[in-house]
């Protein structure tokens, strides 16, 4: 309610009791009529931020300021579907004597993320041949036996056998042709050596060779580079008339904790602007009848909270510029090809352009 | 103002009400915690099944004897001095039956695989005359199927690395048989109980009946009725022509007066005796005064049917042999004192002459209480019976054709003989079970369907069919009494589970908690009335018998005696049975109507355990159950302790029940265990069915025996004809106690999908559901088809053989793609993939193995191959070769083939709420809606689904599945109770989403925020068994059946598509005629024939053999069908001319 920096209400996603309203920016995303929204560099300079908020190992959340939905939807779609990684794609069964099934534990075996960065590998072509530049080979062999100093009276199969059962770290890379170089600096291996696989009991072997291809995501989940990537909008609260001070701990337990500051004394609330991210726009305020018409909730629609998880090859930091780089790669051919329809009348031809795949 | 003083008074009242219990108004109350312990105490003294295997022990530790305790001796007709007499008959442990075995143990496992009966010798000790000794041996005289779990079953009592041993499922209930290899269940049968009289009406006919089914243990059965005939009372049965006035009748029975006729029938009430008056006149018009003359008139109508013709008898003594022993043949004569059964015909008469007067009176056929449950056990009993009345007949005749012999080399020795008797029993046993027909001439029994497959599609499928009752009404009857829902039904029949269609209501299935009774002796029990103070009913008057004050005492139906003071004497007796001085399943229960005492210890009586109240506390206390939490006692320490009883559904009538423990009042004497037991087992799965239309708790009731998941922990070690398992089964978020207590979360069949419930892209119209595509990569709903492929390498009678030979090789050294999986003996490798039209078993036959003048070598015949080749159009892997022989020493191989499936479009789902669906469309994890924790759902289902069906409980499951995750705990869904709506609304609330459970969804598509909210959380979803690549079916061309060269039926057959009368009368009333030539003739069975226009004959190759000449052919087109029709016609001398019309 402290007047700040005013959001134009253009930019809001209003969020009701029972529904959404203005959920799509115009046609044309920031244009409006009657004004001059024509698009320069330097505008979007200044209106485009990203800034990222938390990186670990394993996930990043980034804030992506001033674009549009379809762009932040895009860099999502291509995270989850599109960006490369290898994977083992075929088993070769040897000998399998657990009570996993062969195409059952073949498609665990496959579900488990390498460290192998997809760069170095290649796409396998309409050939389907492979090469050591194409295909990694790992070797899985396991035999379980009895552990001979097992303690007595143990019940625990840990402690009773050994290789009582198949982990991912069972997985043995099997360096082909110019692969040893190549991959010198980070051997193959999957990413967690602790995913159960099967487990096995005395007199039971799995032997297996598995290769890892190159894939992405929209042939098989198992491509996909991430855990997952989405995005929310940043809240927005604003307090419309000033909040009775013996509701306002009940008005503060109607959003996430840190999201509204109530001052110990005066019981003045306010919207803690730095935490409001912290919201997750539970619209329990709107439930109760005594904070009608106090509060207007909403999300600022080009204000996207991204987070994206890896489990695989690629740092997390590494994933948004991959997803950039597909994008423009498909856009350069989008170019290009629509580049050659222009010539097309040139030439004799069908008018159909040949589209380079990704 | 007066309002005001009412209230206040009331207050007052209530204030006062709440001091009764002896408890201060400040006290705090305390209740019972926990008392659903008892139900997990219950079942695990009494396991799921405990009917079927408490009345097989039933069978074979008690009627066993008296069976042959009944006929235990064969005496010879040509040596009197010969008798063979049996002592004693035990049935043993199930074994091999192999002479050659060194281990005679046997396990079901192995029977099962290896297509053998779980059987166990039948032993009896016989003494028997040897020349002039007496001799006692014992002898096997066949083999018994053993039920699994029952006291011989080698499972019984088995701890669970035991069992795992024995490759047997701890989880499996058993109560079935294994018979050549297949599980075998004998369903419950249904009935109405025996020796209790029935009134009926007929109101159109205005017939006033009761009638009396007879059964005594001699398995004798009749049925008696005395009913209204133009306003006179008759007693009809089927040993008598006519029927016979009931005062004649009466009068037979040694009731010679008028007077006391008139006072044991219709007492000294006035409306009763005039309406008696008829009927006694008539014995006078028929001029019938004396026993004698009763007798004679008796005697004159009764149907005579003996074997042996004796020298004839007088009609008196004919009359007297029927009455004494066909009618009403339960009530006992003892030396011809007729008394108890004249007292018997009179009540019946009474009880005609009450509902004449009241219609009230009539009895209700369809009431549990009037109903008796008909179980393996008896009906093995009835079938041993005869088979070893025919076993006696049998070795009778041959010991007779033994001793008829003038001499002998030897001394003659029964044992010898009994040695040779065959295999009687055992081929009975086994041939009664495996084919389901009980047909016992003796008992007039004649019974098809009663056993069935046990259905091993999914663990609650078995579990369902163990619970089921059949009915004995036919199905086909448009009455809705039988199938209607009876309130007496209430916790011991579920009120769910029962399938739809044309068995609706006839099949039902048992509640959690029931017990069916077995046979009890009611000798003790009837000495125990006369000591509490029953006086004998021989010694008793009309006059006395209907005073005001007198109520009759009936044991299982036959009347012993009266009491005055029935409250006092039911009292009594229930303390007594709650000291256990005699058996917990003895009912008895007063019947105000009939002014009767019922004593009831006969077998099939459904009952149910429940908690006794005193002084309006229950006995059994939180102590109690902290006790039973230790695992210190058992339910039936409760049971011996009087703190739980056992009550049928007649005594249940006698007792005021609390639902829960505030409900007590005063006169309450019994408390509910736990309400949601009036479930069955498989309705028991529903979360929150309490919350759902009671139509949806039904269809999920027929669909949870379809759904795809764990059937039991030897699965994989099984060989099933068909089996379908999921791969990645899950235990559901939001469980019932029910689900806990039959094992479901360790066997469970199906897994927790996120649901988004929203519209998405038009494809999820009419139930269909969206799934996640990414889901389906990372084995959602993934599931696994095993099917049994078996074979028998025979041994042939003319000593040649089968056998299997290794892959061929054509002249290249190659060995052709078909055989590429077969190994050096002849078998597919274990894991390899078999394509369609591949060979997996190369088993050749000898070429003349049905010639039985062959006489050379075996080894030299030729061979033709009779492979066994993979027809699915899906390729599979061999899971298991399995070599083995059968009991008659034939090789049996057995191939299980697995295809493992990942759902696709078409492939059906169900939630647990009877809401179906099939896949409509599969998405791209990239464009499915996402919440704001990036959460993408499994499935999508659209929300027209739920305004019509009304399953809230759905939505609750949703809901308290959404708390379970967020919580990181399981919840409960439990009947009438489970979590609340309000508790999982504040779990939601407090990991930040919204209470309702609608979170607000980004679109995957455009990136926009959708513009409602969806309800989005788990729900519990089955894979039903119907999948698409099992059903889907086109063809454009095929083959076709050789007689009528019409395509063939059927998609097995690869048939076509049939334009059936319907549609061909939708083309003939639009006039499509060259469509209806074309589907009808052209596309089918188009034949060319050459007729003849002369004499409207078919000729062929333009010649009519009929007019020897070739002048006036024509060809026409006609179906094949109509060619063979005329040939089938001119074969019966029907001759078809064709007349030619401008050819």
């Amino acid at each position: 309610m402290t007047s700040r920096n005013a959001i134009d209400p253009r930019r809001l996603v209003g969020v009701h009791a029972e529904r959404v309203t203005n959920i799509s920016s115009t046609d044309y995303p920031g244009h409006y009529p009657d004004e001059d929204n024509s698009w320069n560099l330097e505008k979007f300079q200044k209106n485009l931020k990203v800034k990222v908020q938390r990186l670990s190992q394993r996930s990043i959340e980034f804030d992506l300021v001033g674009v549009d939905a379809s762009i932040a939807n895009a860099f999502r779609r291509i995270l989850l579907a599109e960006v490369p990684t290898v994977v083992v794609e075929h088993v070769y069964v040897w000998d399998n004597t657990s009570v996993i099934q062969d195409e059952v534990l073949a498609h665990r075996i496959g579900l488990v993320p390498l460290n192998i960065d997809p760069a170095l590998v290649e796409m396998r072509d309409a050939t389907n041949q492979p090469t050591d530049r194409n295909t990694v080979v790992f070797k899985l062999q396991v035999a379980c036996e009895r552990n001979p100093h097992a303690p007595k009276n143990s019940k625990n199969p840990a402690e009773l056998y050994i290789n009582h059962e198949v982990l991912s770290s069972h997985l043995v890379w099997e360096p082909a042709g110019e692969q040893e170089d190549v991959f010198a600096a980070n051997p193959p291996a999957p990413t967690n050596p602790n995913i159960v696989l099967a487990k096995l009991r005395p007199g039971q072997e799995v032997e297996m060779e598995l290769h890892a291809v190159k894939g992405v995501g929209k042939d098989h989940a198992k491509y996909s580079a991430v855990a997952t990537a989405s995005y929310r909008l940043l809240p927005h609260i604003v307090i419309k008339k000033p909040i009775p001070p013996h509701l306002a701990d009940k008005f503060q337990k109607c959003f996430a904790p840190g999201v509204i500051n109530v001052h110990p004394l005066t019981k003045e609330v306010s919207v803690d602007e730095h935490n409001i991210r912290k919201d997750t726009v539970t619209r329990e305020v709107l439930r109760h009848p005594e904070f009608t018409d106090m509060v207007e909730l909403s999300r600022i629609r080009d204000h996207f909270l991204f987070s994206i998880e890896s489990e695989g090859a690629y740092a997390p930091e590494r994933l948004l510029p991959e997803a950039i780089q597909i994008m423009r790669d498909k856009i350069a051919n989008l170019r290009k090809a629509a580049e050659a329809l222009l010539h097309a009348d040139d030439a004799a031809g069908d008018g159909d352009v040949q589209m380079a795949s990704v | 103002m007066g309002n005001a003083m009412d209230v206040d008074e009331n207050e007052w009242d209530q204030i006062n009400a709440k001091n009764w219990r002896g408890l201060g108004l400040t006290d705090p109350i305390k209740s019972v915690e926990d008392k659903w312990l008892l139900l997990p105490a219950f079942l695990k003294v009494k396991g799921l099944v405990k009917q079927h295997i408490d009345s097989f022990n039933y069978f074979v530790d008690v009627d066993i004897k008296n069976i042959v305790k009944a006929n235990n001796k064969v005496t010879s007709d040509v040596d009197p001095r010969f008798w063979l007499k049996y002592t004693d008959i035990n049935v043993g442990f199930p074994d091999r039956n192999e002479m050659s075995s060194i281990d005679k143990k046997v396990t079901p496992n192995e029977c099962r695989l290896r297509d053998i009966t779980y059987a166990a010798p039948i032993m009896v000790t016989i003494q028997y005359t040897r020349g002039r000794s007496i001799v006692q041996r014992n002898v096997n005289i066949g083999r018994l199927p053993i039920m699994l779990r029952s006291s011989k079953c080698v499972l019984t009592g088995r701890c669970e690395s035991d069992l795992a041993r024995m490759i047997e499922c701890p989880l499996d209930p058993g109560g079935y048989f294994v018979v050549k290899g297949t599980e075998k269940v004998i369903l419950v049968q249904e009935q109405l109980s025996k020796n209790r009289i029935i009134v009926e009406t007929d109101s159109v006919k205005g017939i006033v009946q009761a009638s009396c089914t007879s059964s005594t243990h001699g398995g004798l059965k009749s049925k008696t009725y005395v009913a209204t005939k133009k306003g006179k009372i008759y007693l009809r049965h089927n040993c008598v022509h006519e029927d016979i006035p009931i005062a004649i009748a009466l009068k037979a029975l040694g009731i010679q007066s008028d007077k006391e006729i008139l006072l044991l029938t219709a007492g000294n009430t006035e409306a009763y005796k005039s309406a008696f008056s008829a009927s006694l006149e008539e014995a006078a018009k028929l001029s019938v005064f004396t026993r004698h003359q009763a007798l004679e008139y008796i005697g004159s109508r009764v149907k005579i049917n003996r074997r042996v013709m004796g020298p004839r008898r007088p009609a008196w003594e004919e009359a007297l042999e029927a009455l004494a022993t066909i009618v009403l043949a339960h009530v006992p004569v003892n030396g011809l004192d007729f008394r108890s059964k004249a007292i018997f015909v009179a009540t019946m008469t009474r009880r005609v002459l009450m509902a004449m007067d009241d219609e009230k009176m009539v009895d209700d056929r369809d009431y549990v209480g009037n109903k008796r449950l008909e179980l393996a056990g008896q009906l093995l009993a009835l079938l041993f019976e005869d088979l070893f009345k025919t076993y006696n007949t049998n070795l009778k005749s041959a010991i007779d054709k033994v001793l008829k012999k003038p001499s002998r080399t030897s001394e003659f020795d029964a044992f010898n003989t009994m040695q040779f008797q065959g295999d009687h029993l055992t081929s009975g046993f086994v041939r009664a079970i495996s084919t389901g027909n009980w047909s016992l001439k003796r008992f007039k029994m004649e019974r098809a369907g009663v056993t069935h497959v046990l259905s091993r599609l999914s663990f609650i499928s078995a579990l369902g069919m163990m619970t089921r009752i059949s009915s004995q009404f036919e199905k086909t009857r448009k009455v809705s009494g039988p199938r209607a829902l009876q309130p007496s039904q209430w916790g011991v029949l579920c009120p769910s589970d029962t399938p739809e269609g044309e068995a609706c209501g006839l099949v039902k299935n048992l509640a959690l908690m029931t017990h069916i009774t077995t046979d009890v002796d009611e000798q003790p029990i009837i000495c125990l009335a006369f000591m509490l103070g029953v006086e004998d009913i021989s010694l008793a008057t009309g006059t006395e018998i209907y005073g005001p004050h007198t109520f009759v005492v009936n044991v299982n139906g036959t009347i012993i005696g009266l009491t005055r003071y029935p409250t006092r004497f039911v009292a009594q007796f229930r303390k007594l049975r709650r000291a256990r001085r005699m058996s917990e399943f003895v009912s008895v229960y007063i019947n105000n109507h009939h002014h009767a005492v019922h004593i009831a210890s006969d077998g099939g009586r459904i009952c149910r355990p429940m908690i006794i109240v005193e002084n309006g506390r229950p006995k059994v206390t939180s102590e109690h159950i902290a006790l039973l939490k230790k695992g210190t006692v058992t339910f039936d320490d409760f049971l011996r302790k009087g703190l739980v009883e056992y009550l049928d559904v007649n005594e249940e009538n006698d007792t005021y029940i609390a639902l829960y423990e505030s409900d007590i009042v005063p006169t309450t004497t019994h408390l509910e265990i736990e309400p949601f037991t009036l479930l069955g087992a498989v309705a028991g799965l529903i979360p929150y069915p309490h919350h759902n239309q009671s139509p949806r708790n039904t269809y999920q009731c027929a669909m949870g025996k379809q759904a795809i998941g764990v059937i039991a922990y030897n699965q994989l070690n099984r060989i099933d004809t068909l089996l379908y398992l999921l791969v990645y089964p899950q235990q559901p978020m939001v469980k019932t106690k029910t689900i806990e207590l039959i094992g479901y979360d360790r066997l469970p069949a199906g897994q927790n999908a996120t649901v988004a419930v929203m519209s998405f892209s038009g494809y999820d119209i009419e139930d269909a559901l969206i799934l996640n595509k990414a889901s389906l990569d990372r084995g959602y709903g993934r599931c696994q088809v095993l099917r049994k492929n078996a074979t028998l390498i025979r041994k042939y009678p003319n000593g040649t053989f089968d056998r299997l030979a290794d892959a061929p090789i054509d002249e290249n050294g190659q060995v052709a793609k078909k055989y590429d999986i077969i190994q050096m003996d002849g078998l597919a490798g274990v894991g390899e993939r078999v394509d369609p039209g591949d060979i997996y078993i190369n088993k050749q036959s000898p070429t003349n193995a049905t010639d039985n003048t062959f006489t050379g070598q075996a080894a030299s015949v030729p061979y033709k191959n009779t492979p066994m080749t993979y027809k699915s159009p899906v390729a599979g892997n061999i899971d298991k070769v399995m070599i083995s022989d059968t009991e008659n020493d034939q090789t049996l191989i057995k191939v299980l083939i697995r295809q493992t499936r990942r759902p696709e479009l078409g492939d059906k789902f169900s939630s647990r709420h009877g809401q179906k669906g099939v896949c409509g469309l599969i998405v791209n994890q990239e464009d499915m809606p996402f919440n704001d924790s990036g959460i993408c759902p499994d499935t999508i289902m659209n929300p027209h689904g739920f305004p019509s069906r009304m399953t809230v409980g759905k939505m609750i499951e949703l809901l308290a599945g959404k708390a379970g995750v967020l919580s990181g705990n399981l919840q409960y869904g439990t009947a009438f109770g489970g979590s609340k709506v309000e508790d999982m609304s504040s779990i939601l609330m407090e990991n930040g989403f919204s209470y309702a459970g609608k979170d607000m969804l980004t679109s995957g598509i455009t990136g926009e925020p959708l513009e409602a909210y969806v309800f989005f959380g788990p729900i519990y979803y089955q894979k039903l068994k119907h999948m698409v690549m099992d059903k889907m079916h086109a063809r454009a061309r095929g083959p076709r059946a050789t007689l009528t060269r019409q395509p063939t039926e059927g998609r097995s057959r690869e048939g076509g598509l049939r334009l059936g009368e319907m549609e061909r009368d939708c083309l003939i009333g639009y006039g499509a005629t060259q469509l209806l030539l074309e589907r009808l003739m052209i596309s089918s069975d188009k034949f060319e024939v050459n007729a003849c226009e002369e004499c409207g004959l078919m000729g062929y190759n333009g010649w009519c053999t009929y007019c020897k000449s070739s002048k006036k052919m024509a060809q026409l087109t006609i179906p094949y069908a109509a060619k063979l029709l005329f040939q089938e016609l001119m074969a019966m001398n029907v001759v078809p001319r064709l007349v030619l019309d401008d050819a």
